[in-house]
């Protein structure tokens, strides 16, 4: 009795407050969502705000639930839930019928669950119980190894089921080992290339050239505190760029402006590198290679997807990235969330009063584009509320996992934050055209019995560990 | 793992990173760039223009010439369509088949967008379609507006609406594609009076450009006005008699009401169904129209170019009394003609000739002496100048210049200026010879029937005209144009107008239309018979009735038919009978015009 009570004082409840007010907002909105005038019933079951209603009720339960049971059975049985969920994502490959291009869903009766969503806490649970192995080395390769399969098996798992965008979220799982002791440069190495990759379809290549040259510029010369050397090194460049340009104008050739950047990026380099080699500044060179290989890695990408790919690889590709889709194209969703959120102004057209969100001109308001109905109708106010709330709740939820004594219970807080950090990141990035559009839910205020439920199992699995951090495994 | 404590702040830095960035994001968006609510207003609008009703037309004894009639076509929003028979359906609407599939077609690519797929389905088959509508979800009736002409007459005075064309709407922004427009006649004329305004409606939509409400509440709408109903001065009995009198004839009746400047009838002949020109047949209707031989677009009362004959001898007759070349006691004699030297033209008199009886008679030479006089007038010094004088006279009736009445087509019709001559003879090297045939309405004149009764009616009021119009009333307004109310004076003595009206008068009594003499009517006439060139003369009448105070003037032209006496004079009698007793006292000639008919030969 003495431990129960222990425990329920030990509740985090400022995250369980947070939780509540934004199931509560994502509510209201989704009722915005799918409120039109001629149906104006505040619950009716069978429309989306009714069923979420449901949706919210069974997940308070299962949150009870999941703060009853003992914190020792996530610990034991967390590769078991893992290796449950491999399986079900297996199958569902099989058994899955298409739907929106993926085939992601479980479906019994009329219910259907996509697993893909739930096989996130398992994951993140089956990783913290690895990394907190008691002779766990993350130096050693097949430790690496290891947490590398646990990791991505379900992102190919998941990526056979073409839904990409529920895959990518396991990426946010790195943020673990970087906690656990992994080194920096390389997550953040591989946060770039992907970063790249994406932007390499979004912006021309002569821009992010430039970008890469100018970041590694400011990086060598930051960490090495040479700023004249990187300012002589951009200077050459720039003015072997400029001469070559001139010259390629008197000369009157139709050429590329990105290839004469590479021409004189690689002469300049030449002439640079051969004056850094008699200073011995070993990192400006490392800096260089690294700018080369970027733009190496640019310009194959671009080739690979022009002359190697075929049209339909292409076209998944594009999908993928959100730059290309059906009927009315991404562009067009893209388009009309930023109408609805640029329209909604500094203080918002008011509940139910928003045109764009009232007449369905944003699709998919009450799932993915949910952050447009706070937008429009709740404004700049609004949006910058829902963000600062989500920025409480990560807070929280670090200083939370900080707090631990376990080392499972710490990296499982981190895999949370991970996970609910990269959905709030890619999701509103995406309503204002910042991050591609790749179809994944904002946590607690998209329309879904799946996202609802596996945010929340995902996130008061974590309160439990926290309530009874007092007690050493 | 706790050596790495410090992460914990980087992490934290990289989400309170991206989060400044977002809230920076939606600042722009939301806070700076105002664009995006103008894309969402018009988003979410939509502007529905209201058709206002085009005003109607009666004439001056408050008889309906233009209403509107609706038609249906048959609509379809696609969208809505379920499986449905399709050969039922065709069979029920009587629909051209093929027609009908490829317009459904088409509309099939926007689904939820309303659109036209039959046009004007026929009354009769309306209610049985109403009746049986509920097996074809998806398709309505939608009503439109036709111009209907109940009277089916007065074609060429009532023009035709059609669809206006491009460069009216690069012309008049008020003009969108698909809007009607009066393209001749009075609904050209009075367009703006009887199209009215456009309203609209400003409504919200939805995504799929469906209605979901109004706009602001309707605080932007703008209702619709409608278009202005008009009263002619026409008078549809006068109108339809004529053109029946008219019938298998070529010609033109206009006739007026000296004191106003109204004009009472304005036939031209051959005439078509004004009812032709509407709706869907409209194209291939006009083109049958256009290509017809007798050129039955043509309007002859305004457009034809006709030499005046004989009439045009009161004018000269008014000119020559102003000018004192002549008085009323002035004799010329006529040896059965008019001869200078080897030049004759013909005449049936013989002997001297007074002033009353040139023109009861209609003597040719006594005209030609009056002219010769004209010309020769001692107060000039050059042909030219004199002539210059006698045109100007001339003009001052309405006669070679446009009248400015309602009807645009309006020619001005001819009459040589002095230069002309010039031309072809030399500087003043010209002898009033030359240009005798003008001094008995033949010769280098044309005019249009319209200005041959313009001048009868400025003979009615002894000297003045007002503009030959058909307007009569606008309602609200009240009034007419001011153009129209403006007295044009001519400047001759009005006492030389009643001698010559005496004349007219003897016409009548027992001149060269005596067989056209209605007793009481107290008409003043006077023949003419134009020399034409292309086969039989051109029978004319001017008259005036009655002789105090005019009530009606009237000029009648039929084409080949002989003399004026013959046809003309006759149908004329018939009209002011009609118009002034609405009655007919010598029904025979009814009878008799009727039943002409005259064979035009196709060149």
């Amino acid at each position: 009795m003495a431990k129960s009570r222990n425990w329920i004082a030990n509740l985090d409840w400022i995250t369980i407050l947070i939780y509540v007010l934004m199931i509560f907002l994502g509510w209201i909105n989704i009722y915005a969502a799918v409120y039109t005038e001629d149906q104006p019933g505040l619950i009716d079951f069978s429309l989306r705000h009714g069923k979420q209603l449901i949706w919210i009720m069974a997940a308070i339960l299962i949150a009870f639930i999941i703060l009853l049971i003992e914190t020792k059975f996530y610990y034991y049985f967390a590769y078991v839930f893992y290796s449950i969920f491999i399986i079900i994502l297996f199958v569902v490959i099989f058994i899955a019928r298409d739907i929106n291009g993926a085939n992601a869903w479980l479906e019994i009766g009329s219910f259907r669950i996509q697993p893909g969503e739930f096989a996130k806490f398992a994951t993140a649970l089956a990783m913290a119980r690895l990394m907190s192995t008691y002779n766990f080395d993350i130096s050693d390769r097949k430790d690496l190894l290891k947490v590398m399969v646990i990791m991505f098996l379900p992102v190919v798992l998941i990526i056979m089921q073409n839904d990409l965008g529920s895959a990518l979220v396991y990426f946010s799982l790195l943020i673990v080992l970087y906690r656990y002791g992994f080194p920096g440069w390389i997550l953040l190495l591989g946060i770039f290339f992907v970063g790249l990759f994406v932007a390499s379809f979004k912006i021309s290549t002569l821009t992010l050239t430039f970008f890469v040259i100018f970041l590694a510029s400011v990086l060598s010369a930051i960490n090495f505190r040479r700023v004249t050397e990187v300012s002589i090194a951009l200077g050459v460049f720039t003015l072997v760029l400029i001469l070559s340009w001139v010259m390629i104008k008197l000369v009157d050739i139709k050429i590329e402006l990105y290839y004469l950047v590479a021409l004189s990026f690689v002469f300049s380099s030449i002439i640079y590198g051969y004056w850094i080699y008699s200073k011995k500044l070993g990192f400006v060179l490392l800096m260089l290679g690294f700018v080369f290989m970027s733009l190496i890695f640019l310009f194959s990408v671009e080739y690979i997807f022009n002359n190697i790919m075929g049209e339909h690889q292409q076209n998944r590709i594009l999908v993928l990235l959100g730059e290309k889709d059906d009927p009315k194209g991404i562009e067009y969703n893209v388009n009309q969330s930023k109408i609805a959120i640029g329209s909604g102004g500094l203080t918002g057209k008011g509940f139910l009063q928003g045109t764009q969100t009232k007449y369905k001109f944003v699709p998919e308001q009450s799932t993915d584009f949910i952050f447009c109905t706070v937008g429009e109708e709740w404004g700049f106010l609004g949006t910058t509320s829902v963000i600062l709330l989500f920025i409480a709740l990560f807070w929280r939820l670090l200083v939370m996992a900080e707090r631990q004594k376990t080392p499972f219970s710490m990296l499982y807080g981190y895999g949370v934050t991970g996970i609910i950090f990269f959905h709030f990141a890619i999701n509103i990035g995406m309503t204002i055209d910042l991050a591609p559009v790749v179809g994944i839910p904002l946590p607690f205020f998209s329309y879904g019995g799946s996202s609802l439920w596996s945010f929340t199992i995902l996130l008061f699995i974590f309160i439990k560990l926290d309530s009874s951090r007092q007690n050493i495994l | 793992m706790n050596e790495y404590a410090n992460r914990y702040y980087v992490v934290i830095s990289a989400i309170v990173f991206v989060a400044i960035i977002f809230i920076i994001r939606l600042f722009s968006i939301q806070a700076l760039d105002p664009s995006y609510k103008a894309t969402a207003e018009s988003n979410s609008t939509r502007v529905v223009i209201e058709f206002p009703t085009r005003g109607l037309i009666f004439t001056r004894d408050s008889a309906l010439m233009v209403e509107n009639k609706s038609s249906f076509d048959l609509m379809v929003i696609p969208e809505n369509v379920t499986a449905f028979d399709t050969s039922y359906f065709i069979e029920i609407l009587q629909l051209d088949s093929i027609q009908f599939i490829k317009e459904f077609i088409k509309a099939k690519k926007r689904s939820y967008i309303p659109a036209m797929v039959y046009k004007e389905i026929p009354d009769s088959i309306i209610t049985k379609f109403q009746e049986l509508q509920w097996m074809f979800p998806g398709f309505y009736l939608q009503t439109r507006a036709l111009r209907h002409y109940p009277l089916s007459s007065a074609a060429h005075i009532l023009g035709y609406i059609g669809e206006v064309d491009k460069n009216m709407i690069e012309k008049d922004a008020y003009y969108k594609q698909g809007d009607y427009i009066g393209i001749t006649g009075i609904e050209k004329t009075y367009e703006v009076l009887l199209r009215g305004k456009k309203g609209r409606k400003l409504y919200l939509v939805d995504a799929k450009n469906r209605i979901r409400g109004s706009y602001k509440d309707g605080e932007m709408d703008e209702t619709a006005i409608s278009g202005k109903n008009i009263v002619l001065s026409i008078d549809s009995r006068l109108q339809t008699f004529g053109e029946q009198l008219m019938a298998n004839k070529r010609g033109s009746i206009v006739a007026i009401e000296p004191s106003t400047g109204e004009i009472l009838c304005l036939i031209s002949s051959p005439a078509y169904d004004p009812n032709l020109l509407v709706g869907k047949n409209i194209a291939s209707n006009y083109t049958q129209l256009r290509n017809d031989e007798a050129n039955l677009l043509f309007n002859r009362a305004v457009m034809a170019q006709y030499p005046p004959g004989s009439t045009f001898k009161l004018v000269n007759a008014l000119i020559g009394l102003q000018e004192n070349v002549i008085t009323t006691h002035s004799h010329f004699t006529c040896a059965g003609g008019y001869n200078v030297g080897s030049f004759h033209l013909g005449c049936h008199h013989n002997g001297s000739i007074e002033f009353y009886y040139s023109i009861q008679g209609s003597c040719n030479a006594y005209y030609c002496h009056v002219f010769d006089r004209i010309l020769r007038n001692k107060e000039f010094q050059t042909i030219g100048e004199s002539y210059t004088e006698w045109r100007n006279y001339v003009m001052q009736f309405g006669l070679g210049k446009r009248l400015g009445t309602d009807l645009a087509q309006e020619l001005r019709g001819y009459i040589p200026e002095a230069s002309h001559f010039d031309k072809y003879y030399g500087k003043d090297k010209w002898t009033p010879l030359r240009l005798i045939s003008m001094s008995i309405g033949q010769g280098e004149l044309g005019f249009s029937p319209l200005q041959m009764v313009n001048m009868t009616a400025a003979i009615a009021n002894r000297g003045y005209y007002y503009t030959p119009h058909l307007i009569k009333n606008i309602e609200d307004l009240d009034t007419i144009p001011s153009k129209f109310k403006q007295k044009h004076t001519i400047d001759i003595d009005s006492a030389y107008f009643e001698e010559i009206i005496k004349g007219m008068e003897m016409v009548m009594k027992a001149g060269t239309a005596a067989n056209a003499y209605v007793q009481g009517l107290d008409i003043c006439g006077k023949t003419g018979t134009a020399e034409n060139p292309h086969g039989k003369d051109h029978s004319i009448f001017v008259a005036f009735a009655p002789k105090d105070n005019p009530k009606i003037a009237i000029s009648v032209y039929i084409e080949n038919a002989g003399f004026g006496s013959t046809f003309a004079a006759p149908l004329a009698s018939l009209l002011i009978e009609k118009y002034l007793r609405d009655s007919i006292s010598v029904p025979q000639w009814e009878t008799m015009l009727l039943n002409t008919s005259i064979n035009y030969k196709t060149k």
